[in-house]
């Protein structure tokens, strides 16, 4: 098996973005996080009267100064017609993550050796939508040019690029809610099998729409007993809780090679140490009964960092607020860390903001990271009353000062995909 | 200006996000307006909507022009 900590190629985490149901910047969405504030709040930009879910994470519309998102400030207007909001979402993390780097590609041979991978679940749902009532509408011919490149999945990357002039690998994901977890995990091992010096990578949801919302209920998926008091309603672990929240953003990092960070004298936030990946091959939206599939991709990820599981202090879980997925991904953990387990902090900080589907992994990757740097365990909200014990910490309401080294993050998508990453603090 | 000219004007102003100055009768809209193939194509989508007229993809090839357009959609309009 290919291994991190074997290569001589290291991969390091030198910049961060996120736009989520919290606002906008990694340091004001980390505060808010911390302080146990939700991002969820009840649908008002469409009707919702016909569904079950009434709410969503959204991100709060506002200036930038006020850590909100007016995507004018970000985008020119003509621009912002020719790409679906999941794509203009990716751009504004990108702009704070690459910003944050302090790297910018000078040479070409910097460019080439550049590359990006955001993916998204869904993609560009809204834009869908419309041109598909205008074609119901016998206006197919009135379908605007800019349809395609606006819905498409890889147009994130393709912005991206376009954008900040990289080069290099052009790529994207598709995997569900475990989109954001692959894109970071793949694109550390481009780096790390010397396809590129730099990757800015992570995932983009915009799909909190007619449709999007939709979908969702006739799966019975979303949480619709909280209507009345959204921030209650994504409660993981919690015996009251009936479902996930709908949440959009997007999460971008800069993952860089280490001597490439090292010689630019560049701010190191983490090491990407492991990732692992599983497949359930059991059911198209159930995870597996056993949990196997969360066991395994846990496992392949500490076996690729080449360290134990009592040597993680601290796990973000995929934890949605499912009545059968979180228990299943708890059940995995206990299984995997076994006596190590009463040592252990886990947290699912989609009690705040929902769940992101595909920007779920890289925004979630970012709280992991920020609970390395800062030492602290972000909560879980609304975790009143855990539907069973656990030796394993879940960190109930309150955040917890813990000597957080290494963190691992995991993020399970429709299909049966499963996937985790593993980071330490900077070398 | 015609009324034909005013409207025309706009949408160009409108969907490539130029200054209205530039907006001059002899503008191209690729060499000076900084609009792309792409963008041509949901212009002469624009004009269609708002005049009521059928461009067919032959004609709007040869509209490159502010100019172009003005002169096209008024002879469709008398005609």
């Amino acid at each position: 098996m290919f291994q991190y900590g074997a290569s001589p190629r290291r991969v390091v985490v030198t910049g961060m973005g996120i736009v989520c149901p919290l606002g906008v910047g990694v340091e004001h969405v980390w505060r808010r996080l911390l302080a146990g504030e939700s991002g969820i709040s009840a649908i008002q930009s469409f009707d919702v009267s016909a569904l079950p879910a009434k709410i969503a994470g959204q991100v709060p519309a506002g200036s930038r100064a006020e850590g909100k998102l007016d995507i004018n400030e970000w985008i020119p207007v003509k621009d912002q017609k020719k790409m679906d909001r999941f794509i203009q979402l990716a751009l504004v993390a990108a702009e704070e993550a690459v910003e944050d780097s302090g790297w910018r590609p000078e040479t070409e041979e910097e460019r080439c050796a550049a590359g990006v991978l955001i993916g998204s679940g869904i993609g560009g749902l809204p834009t869908i939508y419309d041109a598909a009532l205008q074609v119901g509408a016998g206006k197919a011919k009135r379908i605007s040019p800019f349809f395609i490149p606006s819905a498409l999945i890889n147009l994130a990357s393709g912005h991206v690029s376009i954008r900040y002039g990289l080069k290099g690998p052009n790529h994207s994901v598709v995997t569900a809610c475990a989109t954001g977890v692959h894109a970071l995990g793949d694109a550390a091992r481009l780096i790390a099998l010397g396809d590129a010096d730099v990757m800015v990578a992570g995932g983009a949801e915009a799909a909190v729409c007619e449709i999007g919302m939709a979908g969702f209920c006739a799966s019975r998926a979303l949480s619709t007993g909280f209507n009345d008091t959204p921030t209650r309603a994504s409660r993981p672990w919690d015996a009251d809780r009936d479902g996930f929240v709908m949440g959009e953003g997007a999460g971008v990092l800069v993952l860089e090679e280490l001597e490439h960070a090292k010689r630019r004298g560049a701010k190191i936030y983490a090491e990407v140490i492991g990732y692992g990946m599983s497949g359930d091959a059991y059911h198209i939206t159930a995870p597996s009964e056993d949990g196997d599939g969360a066991y395994r991709a846990m496992r392949n990820a500490l076996r690729s960092a080449r360290i134990a599981p009592g040597e993680v202090q601290y796990v973000n879980a995929h934890g949605t607020s499912t009545p059968l997925g979180d228990d299943l991904e708890l059940g995995a953990v206990e299984r995997l860390w076994g006596d190590d387990a009463k040592g252990l902090a886990m947290s699912s900080t989609k009690s705040a903001i929902g769940h992101l589907l595909g920007a779920a992994g890289a925004v979630e990757g970012i709280f992991s990271i920020l609970a390395i740097r800062d030492r602290v365990a972000p909560p879980t909200l609304n975790l009143e009353k855990p539907s069973r014990e656990s030796p394993v910490d879940r960190v109930a309401l309150q955040p917890q000062e813990r000597p957080i080294r290494v963190a691992l993050s995991n993020s399970f998508g429709f299909g049966g995909t499963n996937a985790s990453i593993v980071f330490r603090a900077a070398p | 200006m015609s009324d034909t000219a005013e409207k025309v004007k706009k949408i160009v102003v409108e969907h490539l996000g130029v200054e209205e100055a530039k907006v001059t009768p002899e503008a191209s809209f690729i060499d000076d307006l900084g609009a792309d193939s792409l963008d041509t194509v949901e212009l002469v989508m624009a004009f269609e909507e708002q005049f009521g007229i059928e461009i067919p993809d032959d004609a709007a090839e040869k509209i490159t022009t502010v100019k172009d357009a003005i002169e096209y959609i008024e002879k469709q309009k008398a005609a």
